[in-house]
Parts: C-alpha cells; structure tokens; sequence
C-alpha cells in the first residue's frame, strides 16, 4: 500500500472528473460530481487508515523529478493529513449543496472539481514550487465561482478578493526563488530543517507574511472576506471558510515557524497586534450585521485570530489548539453557512430580519442551527471548545494580557451568535413567507448529519484527530524551543522559610 | 455497572430520546421517559450519600473516556464521588426529579412538553458533570452545560421578547464570569502542570509565598488563581456585579426557576470553592474577598427583595441573597457549614419556588403580589407548603432544644461560625448576616401576608379579567371582564393545583421542616463524614459551639423582629408600607430599580459595544481600509491607465522621441558614472 500513489490518485480522480462534467448535461454533472467527490472521500478514508501514526514524519512520499530541479513531490505528515481530511469531508457535502445551482453546471461542478485538485494539492506538495502553482491556482476556481455564481455584486466581490489574495503572492514567489537558490534545494521537509541566516530571514518571513495574512485573514487585510463570502453561492462559502482559509494557517505551520523560527519570534507582536485587534474589532463588528452571511465572515476573522495568536505561542497546547480551531471552524463555519443556505435556497435573501420563530416551522434546522451556534462559541463537548481552550492556554503562558484580550472573543462570541440565533429562530412568525418555509428535506439532512457527527466526536474525543498530528507538532515546537519567547509568568517560588511556616501552619489544623 | 455512570448518563440518554423523538414520541412517554430516568437516577443516589453519612463508603473514581492530552497536558472524562459530591448528587437528583414531576402539571397545557422535559433533564446531566468532575476541564464542562441549558430553558417561551433577552442576557453574563474561569484554568495549569483537581489541592500547599506574574504586575501565585476562579464562582451563582441575570432569568417557567435558579446551578459558584477549599486555604487574602463580596451580596439583594412585587423577583432576589450567605460562610473557612445551607436551601427554596408557581397556576399566571390577597382558604396546601419554605427560609427553631426548620440550623451556623472566626471579615459578614437575616424575614412574612392574607385584590390583574372574561364569554357580555364584585375577587375561583405539583411540594415540605434538624451533626461536626474531600476546618467548628450566647440568638430574635413589623404593616396597618415609601422616596426609588445595576451595564458595556461595532464596521473597514485599500488602488490603477493610453497616442514621432530621449538619458548616465 504504502508505495501506491495514493495522493497522486487522489489529485486524478477529480480532474478526470472534472474534465467529464464540462462534456456532460447538467443533470449527468451532478451524479459524475458527487459519485467524485464521494470517491475521493473514500481514498482520504483509506489514506487515514494507513497513516501510520508515530511512524515517520513524511508518508505517502511520491517524488518524480520533472524539470530543472522542479519536482512532482507528494507526501504528509499529521498536519496535512488532518487538513486533507477537512477537505474530502467537505466537498461531497458541497455538491449536495448546489443544488440550487442551476446556469452552466457542467462548468460550475468542473470549478468546484478542480478547487478540491487544488486544495488536496496545497496540502500535499513537497516541493516548493509544486505549492506555489497549487496555491495561487487555488485563486482561479474560487474567483470564477465567485464571479460567475455569485450575487449581484459579484464582480467587485470577486474582484477584491483576486487583488487581495495575488497582491501577497507576488512577494512570495520572489521570496522561494531566493530560498531555492540559497538552500539549494526545493524540497519542502529540508528547507523545514535548513536555518537561514536570522536577517535573511526577516524579510523571507515577511514576503510569506503577506501572502498568508491575507488568506488567513488577519486584521486589517481582512475586508476582502465578508464581500466574498456573502456574494459566493452556498457551497462556495462553504469552501472559503473550510478549506481556503485554512491555507493561511497551514502556511505560517509550514513555512512561517519551522523555516524561520527567529523572525518568527521577532515578529510575534505583530502577531499578537494584530489578532488582539481582530478578535475585539471583528466580534463587535459581527455584533451590528443585519447579513448573515457577513455575521458569519466577520466571526471567522474572529476566529482565525485566535488560530495566529496559538500558532505564534511556540508552545504544543498552542500549535495542536490552533490546529484543532482550524478544522474546527472548517466544519462549523461550513455548516452555519449551509444554514443560511439551507434558507436562503427558500427566502433568497439573507437579511437577519425578515426571518424570524423559525423554530416553530423549522424545529430540525433549529436543532441544527443552534448545535452549530453552540459549536461557534466554543460550547464544551463541541469541536469548538478544544481548540478554542488549548490556543488560548497556549498564548496565556505567553502573556497573559494577550490571552485576556483574545478571551474577551469569548464573550462577545456569545454576544453576536445568540444575537443571531434570536433573531431567526426565536420570537414571533413575523413574515408570513419565512413562517411558510418547510423544515429540512433528506438532502439537507445529509448535508448537515454528517458535520454534526464529526463537530461532536472533536469535541468528546478529539484524540481520533489530534493523534496523528501529535509527532509532527513535538517536532515543530523541539525546532522552535530556541526562540521561544519567555512568558510574563515570572513564577518565583517563595522563600523556604515561609514553606516552613506553612506547613506548620497546615499541620496545626 | 457502576451506579454513578447510571445516574450521570441516564438523564442524558432521556433528554437525547424526548428531545430527539419529540413530537413523533407524543408527551406522554417523552415525560415518562425523562421523569423514570430521573427518579431511578435519585434513587440510586440516596444510597451513596446515606453510606457516606454512615461512614461506609469510600471516595471513588470511574474512568469513562480519554478526553484530552496536549504536551503534558492531559485531562479525562471521568466521574468523581466523594462525600462532596455525594452531597450535590442527592440534591440534585431528588429535586430534579421532584421538579420533572411537577411539570407534568404545571406545563400539562403547553404545546412543547417534550422539548422542555429533555431540557430539564439534558440539564440534569450537565449539572451531573459539574459535580462529579475530577478536573476542572470538566467541571468547566459541566459549568458551560448548565449554562447551556439555563439559556435554552429561560428562553423555552421563544415568542416572548422578554424572554428571549433574560436568555441571552443569562448566558452572556455568565461568559464574563466564564472567562474568569478559564484564565484561572490556564493559571493552574501554568503554575501545577496539571488540571486535575486532586493533585492541584496536594501540590497548593508548596507554592505559598510565591509569586506570579499576571497582567504586568506580580501577584502571590494562589491569590490571583483563586480570584480567577472565584470570578467563574461569582458568575454562576449570581454574586454581586455579574448578579444581574438572574432576577431576569425568571422569564423562564417557574418549575425551571425552582431547579436551575434557586436548588442546584446557582450553587455551582458554592460547590466549585468548597471543591477547591484546600487551595482557597491557602491564600488569606482571596478567602477575605469571598467574605466581603458574599457577605456584600447578601445585604444587597435583600435590600432589593424588600420593595419587589413580582413573587418569583422576591423568590429570586431571596436565592441571591442566601448564596451570599453560602459564600461568606466559605470565605471564613466553614466549608461545610456552605455546603449544609446549599443542602438545607436547596429544599426550601425549591418548595417556596414550587408553591409559587402553585400560586400562579392558580392565579392564572398573575405573578404581581398586588392583585393577590386571601389566597390561604382556596389553596390550603399550597398556602402550608410555602408556610413551611417561609419558616425554614427565616430560620424559625428554638436554640435550646436545638430543633428548628432545615433554615435554623444551617443559617445559625454560619452566623455563629463567622462571629467565631475572629477575624474582621467574618465580623464584617457576622453583622451584614444578621441584618440580612431581619430583612429575609420580613421579605419572605410580607411574601406570605401579601398572599395569602387580607382581602383578595384579584380584580385589578388583568389575567384574572382575562380568565373571567374567558369563562363568561358564553353568558353574554354581562361579564366582558370587567365584573366588579365588592369582595375584590372579580368573581373568580382560584382552584388548588392537580396532585402532579402537590405531591412534589409535600415532599420538599418535608425536606424543608427535617433536611436540617436530622443532616445537622453529619454537616457540622463530623470530620469523618466530609473526609477528605473539602478542608474541614475542626478548630473553627469547636469555636463555634463557644461563642455568646446572644450571637446564638441573634439569629432568632432578627426573625421575630422581621416576622412582627411584617406583621404590622402589611396586616394590622397596611397603609403604613405606602407612607414609608412616600417618606423615603429617593432610597426606595433606588431599591426599586435594583440599584440601577442593568442601566449602569447598559450604558457602559452594551451600548457602548454597538456603538463601536457600527463605528468599526463604517468607518473602519469600509471608510479607511477600504477607501484607501482595493478601491484606492483601484483608483491608481485606472489613472495609471488612463494617462498611459493617453500617452500612446499612436504617432511613430512620439514614440521615436520618446525613444531617443530615453536612450540619451541611459548614455549620460552610464558616462557620468
């Protein structure tokens, strides 16, 4: 098993897929989608299950040298394969959410095919290069989707979003040609190990910095997300805040702290600056939107705030929360957009306000809303809550004021959320046509069974996902331990005479 | 099998069937289903906690499952019983189960009686996980899930605005204090190594003296965690500044206020310090700050339960009162004198709670004290039901035959053992105690008096008009609602509630007169029965039993005293309330108003976080980032291109200058340098 392509196979199938859904009808691109997607799924199943955890680093490892010292290297450690993971979880349940999709499916499950090529690609690539095309073609997919099945707006949309996300990448590129050239080499899991000069990498790390904070994204870079988000169809959200802007955190994972640990600590402020400012401006931001899809964009800032702030904290419980926040909010963010979807598909509009007592005549989608909701805040026993309490724990041994401020995402997280909640499913059947709206139909059921199933098992028992990560993260932070920053704790012992007393004073009671 | 995974896990898989099966279940076997998982889950619990009081049993801990491990960070999920828990596990249980019993009359008429049987009980667990943590993941667990459940059931009337808000209010609140909680975790961690609760209470001890760096200032290492904690500890039981969620969480049904917000998650802030007792032990000064903000608790809330007139505020603003009593009761060291008011309160409070809602119930869901009246001679039982809550919750009992109702014993010990303690701030809470006490009295005997006694004032409510109005709609429109009968009745006939709520309420009644009476000597002098599982502080306990006896009466006397002006100015002169209003105006308005604690938080924090939200939203992201952002470079880029397609003009001379220009300027420069 272990020298079959197996990601190679898993790259194939969607692109043959893909290719097959521009030739057939509409109805035809549908099945040949989901039957792919559900195919793909199947393989991210198997490759879990022969993911040897405790085993090597790097597994999977496929290398067929190309041209120029540039490479077809595939290969994952835990990281990348929880990350796949996401991803092949994920797509199936986007295609069943298209379904309301209904100009030019052929070309649209072709995107959607190739966005998961991409995606898979992201997270496999071991050659440098190899990530850079998997990365920046990532943009093309996800701004057609946005440009040709999206709202009214779509064209800025679509337009902000290209210009954001290219604008970092053009440093970057610069950036690789210059490691390639000085390391000598293009692989990925040696340049992990291979220490630059400290004032190399200062400015290697910001050229990568500004391609990452941008997809994360950070505050203030930010602005692209919610105009996306809320003119992106259904399933293009879904993949946005999944999988895309997981690419962000996956880049500061891989690239960012193990290849330049120094600058890393050099600019952790920033870090912090910046997701400090995220988490208090986004959350009371998210508090005054009347669209739900924007509520939900500006809560993801929120959030990956918190996934910076844990990755930046050169600690385990930081890295593996920040980990377990991604995949987390992939799922979660995924599904409270599936819901809007789920009544948009029947209202077609996403104004808080003309919905409402949706419990009443929707009491299953309310079930599901509210566990998401739940999930959202980071409510113990849903994926949420581990991720959210180990980054934070990461970043308190940090500073304890940064894990104050970030706390605060806490409160004004259950502040915006439940804001939400009320206003569309509690109170009274105001609008007629939204009190007609019929409860979940079986597709909509599968959509959101699924991501229920997973959001709860990451919360009861989030070994199953943070096992296979665990080797590569003690990795991570053993190659980081020297520039850890140290933490404001100070925690002096007292003095042995005061011990003394104590223990007197103890014995006498 | 073990029992505790039965009673634990039993409640959930009850809540998971009614709320799941819900309307395909029908309500009857959605509430027999929860109702039968939640007296088996108290039956097996009275066992446990009989063999702790009868020194059989020992402190045990059933794995369930691996939760967590990060670096040397590990937590599980398993499920802790000690004489502690034993405790929690019998109030829990037998009120919980007493409760799902009630509403089967209480709620007999809503629409939704699955949804709000699985609340009660998805509750139920939760609050079973609080209390049988072994670390204080899971506690935090549990203490999110109580959390959880209060909101979905204070908001179980979703059509209701006021409702919806005290939900979102409550939860919200609740974070503040959550948050708290959590840095107080991370603290722990950072300082232990560990989260689990028994090796935090073994390794405390070491660390006295030192200190600890935390929000750029230095602090002894065990004051600032136990603050930390003690703020989670405040917010869920409702203590002084995060308290203001509470009196409004009485949006939700009244059976739920008796469960939630007076007998069990309200004690949750109590239990979680009497847990940690061995480390708040260890910091003199976090334990002085439980005392003061207890004992401060405890004065305000009283003050403000004198002048409310909805019955369940009062209820509610007695339960805030008497956890303040709790805490500084704790913060003096009398952890299990804590722990015995939590035992004793939770039965009467949850019957005064009960009867209230038998008073509503009867009353058509008028819950104003101003339109009731005389209600002793139509609900006779519910009227001896709250009589025994009202002399259990005043602390009626005669000291020299060391027999009173479950109050007494619990209330004099922790006046007795804060005069005892000998230092300033238990005198402080000795002296804001017995004041609290008198007005307690008074609040609860004027509770009584409004209700039950004089003449009725039913005709003023207008859901006495409306339930008359609804039963005289088929005679015509003599009655339209506005009968007016000279006996203040209005013409209607209150009628006692069915057996489902009377036999919950005889129950507590008997918990209410015995809980302390026969529990007293296990609670308050037996080390062996507490073990090891809270710090049982022997010296204080045989202080207590020495001090005057005037502090021993003191107790009492302030009853009678609150009892008699009671008496006076709601019964033998009832106009006096109204003139002593008129003369304390001012005072009584800012009582009234709660001491405007909601406009305060309203103006300084949620007003305010709009504000900035809009702010942010318009002129931050949209006016700065995006101005000068993607549209500012929008802008460059087409006046780039705007004056780069003016300059291709086409004309072969203009490029051919061009050319020749550039080429001129490349030469001179390579010739100068």
């Amino acid at each position: 098993m272990t020298d079959f392509p197996i990601l190679s196979l898993m790259l194939l199938v969607p692109l043959v897929a893909g290719v097959i859904c521009l030739l057939v009808s509409a109805q035809a691109a549908r099945t040949v989608a989901l039957i792919a997607t559900l195919i793909v799924f199947v393989l991210g199943v198997v490759l879990w299950m022969n993911f040897d955890v405790g085993g090597a680093q790097w597994q999977f490892q496929e290398n067929i040298p190309l041209f120029a010292g540039f490479s077809w290297a595939l290969g994952i450690d835990g990281i990348a394969l929880t990350l796949i993971m996401l991803s092949v979880f994920l797509m199936p349940i986007c295609i069943l959410a298209s379904q309301s999709i209904e100009k030019r499916v052929g070309e649209y499950m072709a995107a959607f095919l190739l966005m998961e090529v991409l995606m898979i690609g992201v997270f496999a690539a071991q050659d440098l290069f190899l990530f850079y095309i998997f990365f920046e073609a990532g943009l093309i997919p996800m701004y057609l989707i946005i440009g040709i099945w999206g709202g009214a707006d779509r064209i800025y949309a679509s337009y902000k979003f290209f210009l954001y996300t290219l604008l970092g990448s053009i440093v970057m590129l610069i950036a690789m040609i210059w490691m390639a050239q000085t390391a000598g080499t293009t692989d990925i899991p040696t340049l992990m190990q291979y220490d630059f000069p400290p004032e190399a990498q200062t400015w290697l790390w910001l050229a990568f910095f500004a391609s990452f904070a941008v997809k994360m994204p950070m505050w203030p870079v930010h602005t692209w997300l919610p105009d996306a988000h809320v003119q992106a169809p259904t399933a293009g959200s879904v993949i946005l805040a999944g999988v895309l802007l997981k690419m962000g955190g996956y880049g500061f994972i891989r690239f960012s702290l193990p290849m330049f640990p120094e600058a890393s600590a050099q600019f952790a402020w920033l870090i912090y600056a910046l997701s400090m400012i995220a988490v208090v401006v986004t959350s009371l931001i998210a508090l005054v939107q009347n669209d739900m899809k924007k509520l939900i964009a500006y809560s993801s800032v929120a959030h990956m705030a918190i996934v910076t702030l844990g990755l930046f904290a050169f600690n385990v419980q930081g890295l593996e929360g920040s980990m377990v926040v991604m995949l987390s909010h992939g799922l979660v963010s995924g599904a409270l957009f599936l819901c809007v979807g789920i009544i948009y598909d029947r209202l077609h509009t996403r104004e808080i306000d003309r919905y409402g007592g949706l419990s009443i005549n929707m009491p299953k989608y309310a079930l599901f809303f509210l566990l998401f909701t739940m999930a959202s805040i980071g409510l113990p026993g849903t994926s949420g809550f581990v991720g959210e309490l180990l980054s934070l724990m990461g970043i308190y041994q940090v500073s304890s004021w940064v894990a104050l401020v970030a706390g605060t995402g806490v409160i004004l997280g259950a502040g915006y959320m439940l804001y939400l909640y009320r206003r569309v499913a509690f109170g009274d059947q105001k609008n007629a046509d939204a009190a007609a709206m019929p409860d979940l139909s079986l597709r909509e059921w599968a959509m959101l069974a699924p991501i229920t199933a997973a959001v709860l098992w990451m919360g009861v028992y989030p070994e199953t996902f943070m096992a296979p990560m665990r080797g590569d993260i003690a990795a991570l932070d053993a190659r980081l331990a020297r520039a850890k920053p140290a933490g404001d704790a100070n925690l002096t012992l007292g003095s042995p005479k005061q011990l003394e007393e104590h223990a007197h004073e103890g014995g006498a009671h | 099998m073990q029992p505790i995974l039965l009673i634990v896990f039993l409640p959930l898989l009850a809540a998971l069937i009614a709320g799941l099966g819900n309307r395909t279940l029908g309500n009857t076997l959605a509430k027999s289903v929860t109702t039968g998982a939640l007296f088996i889950s108290c039956a097996l619990s009275w066992p446990i906690f009989l063999s702790f009081v009868g020194g059989t049993a020992e402190p045990q801990v059933v794995q369930v499952l691996h939760w967590v491990q990060s670096g040397s960070l590990t937590f599980d999920w398993a499920l802790r019983v000690d004489t502690l828990t034993a405790i929690m596990l019998v109030v829990i249980t037998s009120v919980s189960a007493l409760v799902h019993l009630y509403s089967w009359g209480y709620m007999s008429e809503d629409p939704d009686q699955p949804r709000f049987f699985a609340y009660l009980s998805l509750f139920t667990f939760a609050m079973l996980m609080l209390v049988t943590a072994d670390n204080l993941v899971q506690m935090f667990f549990g203490w999110e899930g109580v959390g959880l459940a209060s909101y979905l059931l204070i908001g179980f009337w979703f059509k209701k605005p006021s409702a919806n808000a005290a939900a979102i209010k409550a939860f919200v609140v609740n974070r503040v204090g959550d948050l708290g909680f959590m840095l107080g975790i991370f603290g722990v961690y950072l300082v232990f190594n560990t989260v689990s609760i028994p090796e935090i209470l073994v390794r405390a001890p070491a660390m006295a003296g030192s200190t600890i760096g935390f929000l750029g200032m230095q602090w002894d290492t065990l004051t600032i965690l136990c603050i930390l904690l003690f703020i989670g500890a405040m917010g869920k039981s409702a203590q002084l500044g995060l308290h203001t969620w509470l009196p409004d969480a009485m949006e939700g049904p009244t059976p739920v206020s008796a469960l939630i917000h007076a007998a069990t998650m309200v004690t949750a802030g109590v239990f979680m310090v009497c847990r940690l007792s061995p480390l708040f032990e260890t910091s003199e000064v976090a334990m002085n700050i439980v005392t003061y903000v207890g004992a401060a608790t405890c004065f305000f809330a009283a003050t403000v339960g004198l002048t409310q007139w909805d019955i369940k505020r009062v209820i509610a603003y007695s339960t805030c009162s008497q956890l303040g009593y709790m805490f500084f009761a704790a913060g003096i060291g009398a952890y299990n004198a804590a722990m015995f008011h939590l035992f004793t309160h939770a039965f009467f409070k949850a019957l005064l709670f009960l009867g209230a809602g038998s008073v509503i119930h009867a009353m058509h869901h008028e819950q104003d004290m101003r339109y009731y009246g005389g209600l002793r001679k139509h609900i006779p039982l519910t009227f001896w039901a709250m009589m025994a809550g009202t002399l259990a919750i005043t602390g009626v009992g005669v000291y020299w035959f060391h027999a009173g109702f479950a109050g007494f014993h619990s209330k004099d010990a922790i006046l007795e053992a804060a005069y005892a303690s000998g230092k300033s701030a238990g005198m402080f809470a000795f002296w804001t105690g017995v004041v609290a006490a008198l007005m307690t009295s008074f609040y609860s005997w004027r509770l009584m008096f409004l209700t039950f006694y004089g003449k009725p004032r039913w005709a003023g409510s207008e859901h006495i008009q409306h339930a008359v109005h609804d039963d005289h709609h088929g005679h015509g429109d003599h009655g339209h609602g506005h009968a007016k009968q000279d006996d203040g009745t209005a013409g209607y006939h209150p009628h006692e509630s069915p057996l489902a709520m009377l036999i919950p309420l005889g129950v507590l009644t008997l918990g209410a007169v015995f809980a302390g009476w026969v529990f007293s000597h296990a609670y308050l002098d037996s080390a062996e029965f507490w073990g090891s599982s809270i710090f049982y502080n022997e010296h204080l306990m045989h202080a207590m039993h020495d001090v005057p006896l005037w502090v021993k009466l003191s107790a009492t006397v302030v009853m009678l005293i609150g009892l008699s002006s009671a008496w006076y100015a709601y019964i033998v002169n009832p106009g006096l309330p109204a003139k002593f209003v008129a003369l304390f105006k001012p005072v009584h308005t800012f009582v009234y108003n709660k001491w405007f604690f909601d406009e305060l938080y309203n103006l300084i924090f949620v007003r305010p976080a709009f504000w900035f939200g809009e702010k942010f939203w318009k002129l931050g992201d949209i006016g700065l980032i995006d101005r000068f952002g993607p549209n500012g470079s929008a802008w460059v880029v087409q006046q780039g291109s705007r004056i780069a397609s003016k300059l291709q003009t086409g004309y072969l001379y203009s490029y051919a200058l061009v050319m020749l220009l550039g080429l001129t300027a490349a030469i001179s420069w390579v010739l100068v340098n």
